[in-house]
Formats: C-alpha cells, sequence, structure tokens
C-alpha cells in the first residue's frame, strides 16, 4: 500500500542554511495496516505525510502509495488516497452537507451519489444534526467528525490522518476514534490507516503498529508491545530515606535484570524522599528481588511501584529525551545515552519530569 | 485479509478502480457553484460592499456637480456613475483574496491539493465567481440611481456590466496571486493591496477628470487598464457603444483578465509548498 525507499526532504530555508526535515525513510505498509507515526514536534512527521499525499515531491528517494509513484503519477495517488490534515476540511461559511456533496463530486460522483454518500456519511458520523448548519457554528469534535467524513467521501483504500485529535479533549478523542474504527470495519476490505500523532496513548490503544520518527528518520518500528517489551522494560520505584538512596541504587544496579538505576531526591511536606528509579525487563519479578537485597543491607523501602512502560519510555529508552518534553531543541545535543546503565543524581529534570508522568 | 494474498510490491487491488473522468470545465464548475453558495445563501452581504461607492455618489458626487459640473459639460451623473461602478467592482474584487487566505490557513485549501481536482481550475472557479458580486453590486447601483435622474443608455449599460464583469476576473485573480503569494506572510496581503488600489483608482480618472491634471499623471494613466475601462464605461453610458473608447475599453478589461488569469494559475499550482 505503501513503499518508499530513502525518502528525503530538505527546505532550503536561506543561502546557508537548509533544514533536513527527513533524512532517508524506508518504509512498507501493507493493505489494512493502522500505522501509528510517533514522534515529537519537528521529528519529520507530517513533512513525511506531505510527500506520501502528494503535497511536496520528495528531494530524493521514491515513494509508491496505493501502486503509483507519488512524483510519476500524483493523480492517481490523489484518486486512491484519503487525507485529514491538521487544520479543518470544511470551508466556514459552508455549509455541511454541502462541503460533502462538492467533496464527493470532486472525486466524480454525479450529484445524486454524492447526496447519497454525504447522507451515510453524515449518519455514520452523527452529523446529521449538524448538516445543514453552517460550518463554523459546529463545536471542535463535530468538525473533527466532518473532517473524516470529508476524507472518507469516495471511500479509500488508504486514509491519512495528520494529528486527528489534537485539540480535542479526551471524550471526543474516544469519540472520534470509535467513529474511525468503525468506518475502517465498515469498509469492503479493510482499510490502510497512517497516522502521525504526539499522543502516546493514541498510539499505544489504536495502532496495531507504530513507527517511531526522530530527527527525520525512523529509529523503531514494531507493535507498541513489542517496542515497549525491547526498548523500555518496567519501571520500580522504591522510596527510601535520602541517607540511604545511594547503597539503595548501588545494591540495585547489581541485581539480576536490571538495565538502568535513577536516583531522585525531593524535598516535600513531610521532609525530603528519595527514590530510586530502577528499569527491568519483568518489574513485578524483580522487586521481591530488589526487597530482599534491601534488607540484607539493612535499608527500610517505604514505598514501592511497579509501572508497565509507555511508548514514552520507549522513546526515552531510544533517545534520551523524553516525548513529553516534545521540542527537537538542538538536533546535535542528544541526551545521555540511555541503554547503558547509568545513574544519575536527583537533579536531573528529565527523570523528575518522567517520574510525574508514571507516578 | 488482503494482505496475505498480497505479495510485497505488486499493484495493489484498488488500482484497478478506473479514474473517474475529469475535466477542466467540471473541476471549473465544482469550485465556482461551491464559491457561490455563501454568496446566494446570504445575498444581503454583498449589501454591505456598496457602502463605500453609495458615500462616494452621495457625498462626493455633489461636490463634483459644484465644482466640476461645467468642465464636464452636460450630465455629471452620466460621468460620475460609470466610475463608481469601477470602483465597486475594483474595491470588491482586489480584497477577495482574503477569503482564499482563509482557506490557506484553515486547512480547506490542503484538503483541495490533496484532490484529484484540477488546479488550474481552483483558480479558474475561484476567479469567474468575482462576476456574480460585480454585476449584482452595479446592477444595485444602477437602479438606486435612477430616482435621481440617471437615464443611461441601456445596451450601453449592460454592455458595461458585462466588461466590469471581465474586468473583475483579472483583478479577482490577481488579488488570488498575491494571497499565494505572501501566503507566508498574510499581512503583507493588505499592504500590497492598498498599496496598489489607490493609485490604480486615481490614475484611472475615476473621481476627477485626467485632462485637467499634469501631463506626467496623463502618461502614467495611459498605462493603467482601469482608466480604458472608466472611459469606456462612460462612452456606452453615453450611448456611444461604437466609439473607439469602448473597443479600449474590451481590449484593456480582457487584457487584465487574461494576465491576472495567467498569473494566478501559475501561483495555485505553485500553492502547495
Amino acid at each position: 500500500m505503501i513503499r518508499t525507499q530513502a525518502l528525503i526532504k530538505d527546505f532550503v530555508v536561506s543561502r546557508t542554511s537548509t533544514v533536513h526535515a527527513v533524512r532517508g525513510i524506508s518504509l512498507d505498509v501493507e493493505p489494512g495496516e493502522l500505522v501509528a507515526v510517533l514522534g515529537p514536534n519537528g521529528a519529520g512527521k507530517t513533512t513525511t505525510l506531505r510527500m506520501l499525499t502528494t503535497l511536496i515531491p520528495p528531494t530524493s528517494g521514491t515513494a509508491q502509495v496505493a501502486g503509483y509513484d507519488v512524483v510519476a503519477h500524483p493523480d492517481r495517488v490523489r484518486a486512491a488516497i484519503g487525507y485529514v490534515g491538521q487544520g479543518g476540511a470544511g470551508g466556514a461559511s459552508q455549509l455541511v452537507r454541502d462541503e460533502l456533496v462538492t467533496q464527493g463530486e470532486i472525486y466524480g460522483l454525479d450529484r445524486r451519489t454524492a447526496r447519497g454518500r454525504a447522507g451515510e456519511l453524515l449518519d455514520a458520523l452523527d452529523l446529521t444534526e449538524q448538516a445543514d448548519r453552517k460550518i463554523e457554528s459546529l463545536s471542535g469534535g463535530q468538525k473533527r467528525r466532518l473532517d473524516v467524513a470529508v476524507g472518507l467521501v469516495h471511500e479509500p483504500s488508504l486514509l491519512f490522518l495528520d494529528e486527528p485529535s489534537t485539540g480535542l479533549d479526551p471524550h471526543n478523542r474516544a469519540n472520534l476514534w470509535d467513529h474511525i474504527l468503525r468506518m475502517r470495519t465498515m469498509a469492503a476490505e479493510p482499510m490502510t490507516i497512517v497516522l502521525t500523532t504526539h499522543y502516546l496513548d493514541e498510539a499505544d490503544t489504536f495502532a496495531e503498529r507504530v513507527i517511531v520518527v526522530d530527527h527525520g528518520q525512523i529509529i523503531a518500528d514494531d507493535t507498541a508491545d513489542a517496542l515497549k517489551a525491547e526498548l523500555a522494560g518496567d519501571l520500580v520505584t522504591l522510596r527510601v530515606a535520602p541517607e540511604h538512596a545511594a547503597t539503595l541504587a548501588a545494591v540495585a544496579e547489581r541485581a539480576p535484570g536490571t538495565r538502568s538505576v535513577d536516583l531522585r531526591t525531593r524535598d516535600e511536606a513531610g521532609g525530603a524522599a528519595s527514590t530510586v528509579v530502577i528499569r527491568a525487563a519483568d518489574g513485578p519479578g524483580a522487586t521481591p528481588g530488589l526487597l530482599r537485597a534491601a534488607d540484607a543491607v539493612g535499608i527500610e523501602v517505604t514505598r514501592v511501584d511497579v509501572a508497565r512502560p509507555t511508548l514514552d519510555d520507549v522513546f526515552l529508552g531510544l533517545t534520551g529525551r523524553s516525548l513529553r518534553e516534545t521540542a527537537v531543541v538542538d538536533p546535535t545535543g542528544d541526551g545521555p545515552a540511555s541503554d547503558s546503565r547509568t545513574t544519575t543524581n536527583g537533579t536531573a529534570n528529565e527523570g523528575t519530569t518522567k517520574k510525574e508522568v508514571l507516578a | 485479509m488482503s494482505a496475505a494474498t498480497l505479495t510485497p510490491g505488486t499493484t495493489p487491488t484498488q488500482a484497478v478502480r478506473p479514474l473517474p473522468r475529469r475535466s477542466f470545465l467540471r473541476d471549473t464548475r465544482i469550485v465556482l457553484v461551491r464559491e457561490l453558495r455563501p454568496v446566494v445563501r446570504d445575498p444581503f452581504s454583498l449589501v454591505f460592499g456598496l457602502v463605500q461607492p453609495l458615500v462616494f455618489l452621495g457625498l462626493f458626487g455633489p461636490l463634483l456637480a459644484g465644482s466640476a459640473g461645467e468642465t464636464l459639460g452636460g450630465d455629471v451623473w452620466l460621468w460620475f456613475v460609470p466610475a463608481v461602478l469601477a470602483m465597486t467592482t475594483l474595491f470588491g474584487t482586489s480584497v477577495t483574496g482574503s477569503n482564499l487566505q482563509l482557506d490557506l490557513s484553515s486547512g480547506v485549501h490542503e484538503r483541495m491539493l490533496v484532490t484529484p481536482l484540477s488546479r488550474p481550475a481552483q483558480l479558474v472557479g475561484r476567479a469567474l465567481k468575482e462576476m456574480v458580486p460585480v454585476v449584482a453590486q452595479s446592477a444595485i447601483v444602477l437602479l438606486v440611481m435612477l430616482p435621481f435622474g440617471l437615464r443611461p443608455d441601456p445596451i450601453g449599460a449592460v454592455l458595461t456590466l458585462l466588461q466590469l464583469a471581465v474586468l473583475g476576473i483579472g483583478v479577482g485573480s490577481l488579488s488570488y496571486a498575491l494571497a499565494l503569494a505572501v501566503r507566508k506572510q498574510e499581512w503583507m496581503f493588505w499592504v500590497v493591496q492598498q498599496t496598489v488600489l489607490f493609485p490604480v483608482m486615481l490614475l484611472s480618472g475615476m473621481l476627477l477628470p485626467l485632462e485637467t491634471g499634469p501631463a506626467w499623471m496623463r502618461a502614467v494613466s495611459s498605462v493603467n487598464p482601469l482608466r480604458y475601462v472608466v472611459d469606456s464605461s462612460r462612452a456606452a453610458f453615453a450611448g456611444d457603444l461604437l466609439s473607439s473608447a469602448v473597443a479600449w475599453g474590451w481590449v484593456a478589461a480582457v487584457a487584465t483578465a487574461a494576465l491576472g488569469l495567467a498569473v494566478g494559475v501559475r501561483a495555485m499550482v505553485r500553492s502547495a509548498d
């Protein structure tokens, strides 16, 4: 359905500076897959999508989408794909139904068929009540459902969603996804869906395959579960008195199955408290051993928390940065390498952010 | 699942689906109809565009009659109303690029670019739509002026509306081209539009006769297409339908439309990146 080879996109900003937005993406997506492209802002997700949807030509490399080369046969590609961009698809002063009918006609339906199709989609996406309203009067969730409807008018076999639920509250996000997944299975052949997102839970919950992109390159590509198991591991958090923290960290480092150890100290209402955060392949299995080892050196652990990894942990494991801090600030200034065992002290702000997320 | 039956690299199943037949005219009609819908549904919006010409008619017309009535000779309305129609056309169509700016900043334009809709048609359809407000607003101005003693040659008046419609296609296209050209610095649109608008208006002899101005102004105005359209409208209103002024008016209007469409289509085709 999609096949790209060494896709590259450079933007020449000025005579002296060129932004390498996409640096060689090779990718295969089979029919029926639901793929999430995950990465921080500026990672090259949207640029990649814009090349695959024929909006911009690649600087080099090739891309076949729905069987056709995006540069040689853009019209064929355009006829086959549906696209829901980051912005709204409906003109503010247009009526909801009119936009759907127009979109149908654009794809070659006659007026009658287009009206019928518009009716079906309004019904399927819960917009029948809003059919004769101006688009500017719709709520955020309704507008986004209309965008999806517009992208589906011609029953595309491949649908691109660029940050589909950005700006929606959790309720509307879940609702939008209900509709997308239903439309996907309603299609005669399962629709292929490629979405970009920087919402971890969105990729985690809905995508069958997650492609992690950073600095314009694919750095991981697998199911969310496999990525988490291979690249992150569980997180075991032990709380101790500050004076014992360093000793416990040393103990944890030696424990079997430990991948990395983080030590943090925070001032809390009840005085300072330290936590030792251990990343381990099997958190629940490693915890009893860790507690026995602590006991053996006379350290009292006051609280234990075992967390399953998130995709954010995967990203952290891959890049040393957290997705939640977004931002590709400085392409050269990567964080600490993280596959090696590192013991950082409590002021590392990166770790603190993550701890709050996981706590 | 169909994935299992496909070996990688083969053409996916939907590729056998034939492309729907496309024609430039059909695409243009789709764009035109879409652009017209808000106008037709809310015709009152056309009236807002009439405030300015009516102000000129009500507050400048009498001054003109008092100060230059004799030099103009005869009927001041026959001299001034055609100019106001040209002014309405100029002001109305030169701002239309801001509609496209809205579509550029939302996702509407991008959505259209990802469809198989012809890109030239996306410009031409929009430009053709400009004829509707031009003709409707001009007709309203004419009707409003009838009770005040305006008596144009009826055929001349109709031909003038048509000529202004053609001019409107050109100015509208240029306005769209401007919106596309400055899409990364949106505020530039109004700077350029205002900077161009007023010189073009004053150098068309719209408000006061150029004959009384200095020679350099007359020289500059000779390359201003609007001047020929204004002269043509005045001749046509006076019933002088076969005059060279009318012929030059058509040349200027058609040339503006052709130039505008050419520039606009070029800008539209390049509007994706």
